[in-house]
């Protein structure tokens, strides 16, 4: 099955901004972002402005997707989690629920045991924000369509983006 | 799969640029980064070999405007066209929401557009999709070649449901933006239909 839309609303992204916003200090972290398996960038916390986010979601999810083939390859489901090491930064690659992917980039005021740790342990309640996210996009597409402004988007609103 | 992101006001849309080998996918994508506007697009991303053949894929983030209130982000990508990077092909098609075939117009290169476009079917059916269902355009590259075959003649074998069919040489820009605009335009009607 083709994956489904995401839609993210206000009181969820806040939601999952302030879980990965606890993640990030209890683990010490630089950054850290969500991102879809498809490369779209959830929610994102900490020194993120010199990064190119919207590059590092594409990028990882492509990583993530190799990796995954590979690990079917050998025989395994996937490999969970995916660990680069650089000189001074880290980017530790988990997954959450399925289909979403935790990236937390470290340096050496945390440590590879501290940030696996303290994962494992924010991984159940984050699955459960996106649970929730995922079941609203669902009830909004069984009914309550109207709710979306993009049912109203007209030949003219598409004619205006491409200037003519 | 569209990503509508109320929080940040964005709707963001994957589409990928399908097609044989050496047939200008690439080529498209630095067009496009190149005559936008810096402060539109962001940074065109490329896993190619060192013979710059592409690997993994291209990646280029282009928002083209607000639409409703909420910025409108394409995310574009490449796949690599070589045969065997079949594995990696799928992989990218994965969340698509519209397709873009670029053929190469050459005679010597028709087997291996109807071989692409074959592998495009087959591997949309894998991630659970219908070419036929999708939002897709046919881009006919390289009209400019010597042994471009006509155009009739490349609808005829190379059409799949009466798609909207432009001419280009990717090289020159020609035909480049007419065929984003109208996949941009396609992928935003299916969005209006499904949201």
């Amino acid at each position: 099955m083709p994956t489904s839309d995401i839609v993210l609303h206000e009181e969820d992204f806040r939601a999952i901004r302030d879980l990965i916003q606890k993640l990030r200090q209890e683990a010490n972290a630089r950054v850290i972002c969500l991102v879809d398996r498809n490369g779209q960038q959830i929610a994102c916390v900490g020194d993120s402005d010199a990064l190119d986010m919207v590059a590092l979601a594409s990028l990882a999810a492509g990583n993530v997707a190799a990796t995954d083939s590979l690990a079917r390859l050998i025989g395994e489901k996937d490999f969970s989690t995916l660990y680069h090491e650089g000189e001074k930064d880290n980017l530790h690659l988990s997954m959450i629920g399925g289909r979403v992917i935790l990236v937390v980039i470290f340096d050496e005021r945390s440590s590879l045991g501290l940030v696996r740790l303290r994962v494992k342990k924010y991984g159940s309640e984050l699955a459960a924000a996106l649970e929730k996210m995922q079941q609203k996009t669902v009830k909004a597409k069984s009914g309550k369509a109207s709710s979306s402004p993009f049912t109203e988007i007209t030949d003219e609103d598409i004619d205006s983006l491409f200037g003519n | 799969m569209t990503f509508i992101n109320y929080a940040a006001r964005e709707i963001n849309c994957k589409i990928v640029y399908y097609g044989p080998g050496l047939g200008g996918k690439t080529t498209n994508l630095k067009w496009i980064f190149g005559k936008s506007n810096p402060t539109t697009r962001g940074k065109l991303i490329s896993l190619a070999t060192e013979t710059d053949r592409t690997l993994f894929f291209d990646f280029l983030p282009l928002d083209l405007g607000t639409i409703r209130g909420f910025k409108t982000r394409f995310h574009l990508y490449t796949v690599p066209g070589q045969v065997f990077y079949d594995a990696s092909r799928k992989l990218i098609l994965k969340g698509v929401d519209g397709v873009v075939f670029v053929a190469d117009s050459q005679a010597a290169r028709m087997e291996a557009n109807l071989e692409s476009l074959k592998n495009l079917q087959s591997n949309l059916r894998d991630q659970g999709y219908e070419l036929a269902k999708i939002p897709y355009v046919l881009q006919i590259n390289k009209r400019d070649t010597a042994t471009a075959v006509p155009v009739e003649e490349m609808k005829r074998q190379m059409g799949v449901k009466g798609e909207p069919v432009f001419e280009a040489v990717a090289q020159n820009g020609t035909g480049v933006f007419d065929t984003l605009k109208a996949i941009a335009r396609m992928v935003l009607i299916e969005l209006r239909k499904t949201a």
